[in-house]
């Protein structure tokens, strides 16, 4: 527990950083329009059920308007374009995000519910990154390895999910816009707003009409995009069920697919693992992001002759903890994205409980408002739980053992996804031993959910294919 | 989890001096500096036994990442502090400062000018809590102990052929007992980097010892000059010898040499401490000295003290600043806070 | 090789003559041929089809050829057993030893040349020479693959400049087990062409064979269990496409799926399908003509995953 004497004063940031318009349009052909056969849905804050603003629901009418301006530009502006006149575009709106990054920290903090220290320190300044790492790939496409002389797709239909609205919306577009291609992009239905602010700076940029589009809405937005004729490649984040119903979708099509699904990743701590860095690993390996990360370290395989002393640290970095307002710079956990999520998180987590898991939460009082799940660690854990198998998506961790390295790799390897992994011990030739034989397309070593431009992201099996990020994502976005 | 913040704030800047719940500050630091036990229960004991299990002990510590080290101590650093929880801090730090002069030039007249500084850090300001200890050479230590007489700061002398240590250990206890005898309730000890850094760990624990038994009943603080020490993993090991020793204190630096404090050498020796009162140990404090000269720094240094080992080291029987040019912020800086303006340099006394 | 037909049998149903003229063992009895069985090739082995099923293979023709197993369902699930069961090993060998494996099948397949020009050439209805030079080039396939196994990794890994003390790198590895539909036109360099680069980059391979054309793909299974190719990293079924693809593509312990000879109907089919375990699907590329040309890496990219791994730098 954080000292009695010494308590962090409330350092809320604030909110006169932003201006919310009380409704949002779609983002077509460079300007705000009024959905024509959509209707309108409203975004809330999580951690206060505060109804943000109203925002618009594409229909089918509006997606097709998009993807047909999206078609335009990539045929008559953007496609045509030197590839060093786009990549000063894409320079000039990762500059802008830059200038605004405050305004788009505390925006996303808002709709999503995530902590702003997160939010400032992690998802804006990545996503202007992304943004400037890919700008300088614009020009020297041939120089990537993919063949002589690449070519755009066409138009890309890109779908995000609500856990990074913004660094998930700047994976997609960059890698696709410096390529060559035009993006119609759909926001997830509960976090839409820094996807339109980042189309407000897109408009700022001067990029031409039509390059990238904003469609917000539901699921039937994003089914109305994926079947849209006229999008030639689809960039997919989100649920693995999902996933394969787009796959399904698209079978038989010419357009192409990437996927970045869910994962249920391990996180395994040898007895000779720098324990104190190992610990943090580990919280920060879940509880980042209230656990809403793909690649969450959500199964911790801790050596059985460590088990309890980890076990016994967790719990007490847990102690120190701080969850409440997301736009407090000292919170650590903010809210639950919906009502939704955390119903799903709630429902696991009472499986985990009947399934004959210890149940561990350190003290800590809920907000009475908005959408809240304490920290929460599961031991005495078997693999065939629940708990030990789905994903969560919450701030959730189950604890498993394991007593060898064989066992280790085995357990964690026993899993349908394979996004990410992470190794904790001082052994060098055993870390790279257990790189090699984990199935995961990130595995960290000593160090858990780091993540930069360069460095490509992406998984095994069904936690999707392709990879965002560094030279490999252009791949998705090329015709070799 | 603190989300009863709101509630503290309040309390706090109504309140005149330290944040509520704080309890009464123990009027003297030197004569509530835990009393060292040695080489605390059985289990802790055995380990020092010999060369070999000392070895294997220390080796058997779990290694320090650098990176998730300063990686977590840089994170620490961006905890937000306001107001009143701030002025609590502010006044928190000023008792835990070690006023320090170990300069050649050093005299009686610079040594009884610190010290009545020590006594009261803002002659018009009586409310402003007195420093921990006034720490010099241990020449000057008698006029030290006349300059504070009656007054609950305490006097620490640097010894052991401070800073370097490259003396021999008749030497160093002679140092020792010379302070000792001109009535040092502190001795900083300096260990034996060279004899650390090539291996020598049972020398360097029989000579933290042998210090310890000469200090009596003064407190004993163990400067590992960790600048010198080149890693992490020996900075904890440094720190258990230290603590296997005997020593009241772990401390960081002599401030002679750079690196001297930093955020993750403190946080690996918290994390030290920690384990060591886990493991049947007393509770050992620490002392960060060198290079910390705003209150800025200083705060953050409290921060990661109380995420790291909590309230029970948020005291200055458990927790140093040894510093000189700090104090001086910290009163610009409380008075900044109290008074809504800006205060100059000038305020306040130069030394 | 005398024991298959190089001229047309004298009718439906006739076994295949032997290459005239036949030195008669005796005046009154001149010598059979003995006519090979063509089985499965699962696991290193070559077992019939569980099912016992046979199906008659014709020659361009119409000829009778031989008969081919008809795989089954069973079939199926026992190849993929036998091909993860090898993936481990065959993806844990080193790069250096993949690369001779494969030259070893060049070498092999070299070595028969003439049979599989007889094979082709029957199947396929194309002259002899124009035959030779599909197994020619095939042989060279083998040989272009071998080369690219110990390069895969260079071509397709990287070191990547993160901001920030951690060294970070990416390689690829193979996605594990393939399902292919070979080619259902040419039978031998097709297959080559698809195969070759699946086994290359480390993975182990289920192939359904040409339908109507298989000899050839039996033939070369006879060459990979000759050629230190471990047992199980190719499997190679025989039999009714639309009947085996659809158990590959909705098994949920196949990784990736290979189109190639897939026809559009049953393309999409077997697209759906797979996408119950999210495997990668390699469609068919319309602006694929023949496989005559050059060969690129993008078949060997197509089944490797991107692994990046982290570590700090520190002392």
């Amino acid at each position: 527990m954080p000292s009695s004497l010494f308590t962090y004063a409330p350092a809320p940031e604030s909110r006169s950083v932003v201006t919310l318009r009380p409704r949002y349009g779609l983002f077509v052909d460079g300007e705000f329009v009024e959905p024509r056969d959509g209707s309108t849905f409203t975004t809330v804050s999580p951690s206060s059920e505060e109804v943000l603003a109203e925002v618009a629901a594409a229909g089918p009418g509006d997606v097709d308007r998009a993807v047909a301006a999206a078609a335009r530009a990539q045929r008559d502006t953007w496609g045509p374009m030197p590839g060093k006149e786009r990549a000063k575009y894409l320079f000039r709106i990762a500059r802008l995000m830059q200038e605004r990054s405050r305004e788009l920290a505390v925006l996303e903090s808002m709709d999503n519910g995530k902590p702003i220290r997160e939010a400032r320190d992690v998802d804006v300044p990545l996503a202007a990154a992304h943004f400037f790492y890919y700008a300088g790939w614009a020009d020297k496409l041939a120089y990537a390895g993919l063949g002589p002389s690449p070519r755009p797709i066409g138009v890309a239909g890109q779908i995000v999910p609500w856990n990074f609205p913004l660094l998930m919306a700047a994976w997609k577009l960059a890698p696709a816009l410096a390529a060559g291609n035009t993006c119609v992009l759909k926001p997830a239905e509960t976090t839409p707003l820094s996807a339109l602010l980042l189309a407000e700076i897109v408009q700022q940029a001067g990029l031409p009409p039509g390059v990238v589009n904003v469609v917000t809405g539901a699921g039937d937005t994003g089914a109305a995009l994926v079947a849209h004729p006229g999008v030639d490649k689809v960039a997919f984040t989100g649920s693995t069920e999902v996933g394969k119903a787009i796959q399904r979708t698209l079978a038989g099509s010419h357009k192409r697919l990437t996927l970045e699904l869910g994962g249920k990743a391990a996180n395994v701590v040898f007895d000779d693992a720098p324990l104190s860095q190992a610990v943090e690993g580990i919280v920060n390996g879940i509880f980042f992001n209230q656990g809403h990360v793909c690649c969450a370290g959500s199964r911790l395989l801790v050596q059985e002759s460590i088990a309890d002393a980890v076990v016994e640290a967790l719990k007490a970095r847990l102690e120190t903890l701080r969850l409440g307002d997301p736009l407090d710079k000292n919170t650590d956990i903010g809210a639950i994205n919906s009502p939704g999520q955390l119903a799903k998180i709630e429902e696991l987590a009472g499986s985990g409980e009947a399934d004959g898991a210890t149940r561990w939460s350190p003290r800590c009082a809920l907000p009475e408002r908005g959408y809240w799940f304490p920290p929460t660690i599961f031991t005495g854990v078997a693999p065939a739980f629940r708990i030990a198998r789905e994903e969560i998506f919450g701030p959730v961790l189950s604890v498993l053992t394991f007593r060898t390295p064989d066992e280790a790799v085995a357990k964690a390897n026993n899993t349908t996804y394979g996004l990410s992994a992470g190794v904790w011990t001082e052994k060098g030739s055993r870390i790279l031993w257990m790189a090699q034989h984990l199935r995961a397309g990130v595995v960290w070593a000593n160090t858990f959910n780091r993540f930069d431009p360069t460095s490509p992201f992406g998984g095994y099996r069904e936690s999707g294919f392709g990879r965002e990020g560094g030279r490999h994502g252009l791949e998705a976005y090329l015709d070799a | 989890m603190s989300t009863d913040d709101e509630g503290v704030r309040r309390d706090v800047t109504t309140s005149s001096a330290r944040a509520d719940g704080a309890p009464d500050r123990p009027g003297n630091a030197a004569t509530t500096l835990p009393a060292g036990t040695g080489a605390g229960a059985g289990a802790i004991a055995d380990v020092a036994r010999s060369e070999t299990a000392l070895r294997r002990f220390l080796f058997g510590l779990p290694g320090v990442d650098q990176v998730g080290a300063e990686s977590r101590a840089a994170a620490l650093a961006t905890r937000s502090i306001k107001a009143g929880a701030k002025l609590w801090a502010i006044e928190t730090a000023i008792s835990m400062v070690d006023l320090t002069t170990l300069e050649g030039a050093d005299t009686p007249g610079k040594v009884t000018a610190l010290c009545a500084k020590a006594r009261r850090p803002d002659p018009a300001d009586p409310t402003v809590p007195g420093v921990a200890a006034v720490c010099v050479y241990p020449d000057l230590v008698a006029t030290a102990k006349r300059a504070l007489h009656g007054s609950p700061v305490a006097v620490a002398s640097v010894a052991t052929a401070f800073p370097s240590g490259r003396a021999g250990l008749a030497v160093k206890l002679a140092d020792v007992r010379d302070a000792v005898a001109a009535g040092a309730d502190e001795v900083d000890m300096v260990i034996d980097r060279g004899a650390f850094l090539s291996g020598r760990y049972g020398f360097v624990l029989d000579e933290v010892r042998a210090v310890k038994s000469a200090c009596g009943r003064a407190h004993l603080k163990v400067i590992l000059e960790t600048g010198e020490l080149a890693t992490y993993d020996n900075v904890r090991r440094a720190s258990w010898i230290a603590m296997l020793g005997g020593a009241d204190f772990v401390k960081t630096s002599t401030g002679k040499v750079s690196p001297a404090a930093t955020l993750p050498v403190a946080l690996v020796m918290l994390e030290a401490v920690r384990d060591f009162a886990a493991s049947g140990g007393p509770r050992v404090g620490v002392k960060v000295a060198g290079g910390i000269r705003t209150t800025k720094d200083a705060i953050r240094y409290l921060v990661l003290v109380n995420e790291t080992v909590g309230d029970d080291w948020l005291d200055p029987a458990r927790f140093r600043f040894g510093a000189s040019s700090l104090l001086n912020d910290l009163l610009m800086q409380r008075s900044t806070q109290r008074s809504g303006a800006y205060a100059g340099a000038d305020d306040f006394s130069l030394e | 090789m005398p024991d298959m037909p190089t001229t047309e049998p004298a009718g439906p149903g006739a076994p295949p003559t032997a290459p005239q003229p036949v030195p008669p063992v005796t005046r009154e009895h001149p010598r059979l041929a003995v006519q090979k069985t063509y089985k499965l090739y699962v696991g290193g082995a070559f077992p019939r089809s569980e099912s016992g099923r046979s199906y008659a293979v014709h020659a361009a023709g119409g000829a009778h050829l031989a008969n081919a197993a008809h795989a089954s369902r069973k079939d199926v699930r026992d190849a993929v057993a036998a091909a993860r069961r090898a993936c481990a090993r065959w993806s844990a060998a080193t790069a250096y030893n993949r690369g001779q494996v494969l030259y070893r099948v060049a070498e092999m397949l070299e070595d028969r040349r003439e049979q599989f020009a007889e094979l082709v050439a029957a199947g396929e209805g194309v002259a002899h020479h124009a035959a030779l030079a599909a197994v020619d080039a095939a042989v060279d396939r083998w040989v272009w693959y071998a080369g690219w196994a110990d390069k895969i990794a260079q071509i397709a890994g990287s070191s990547n400049p993160v901001a920030g003390p951690y060294f970070n790198f990416s390689l690829p590895e193979p996605t594990g087990v393939v399902g292919v539909v070979a080619p259902q036109e040419s039978s031998l360099l097709g297959l080559v062409s698809v195969l070759a680069p699946v086994l290359t980059s480390g993975n182990a391979a289920v192939v359904v064979a040409s339908e109507l054309r298989p000899l050839p793909a039996v033939a070369l299974a006879e060459v990979l269990a000759t050629s230190d190719l471990p047992g199980g990293v190719a499997n190679i079924l025989t039999g009714r496409t639309a009947e085996l693809a659809p158990v590959l593509a909705r098994h949920r312990d196949v990784d990736a799926l290979d189109l190639a000879g897939a026809s559009a109907e049953i393309a999409v089919e077997l697209e759906q399908a797979a996408a119950d375990n999210v495997k990668r699907v390699l469609r068919r590329d319309p602006a694929e003509h023949g496989w005559d040309g050059e060969p690129t890496p993008r078949r060997m990219l197509a089944f490797v995953e991107t692994k990046t791994v982290w570590h700090p730098i520190g002392v």
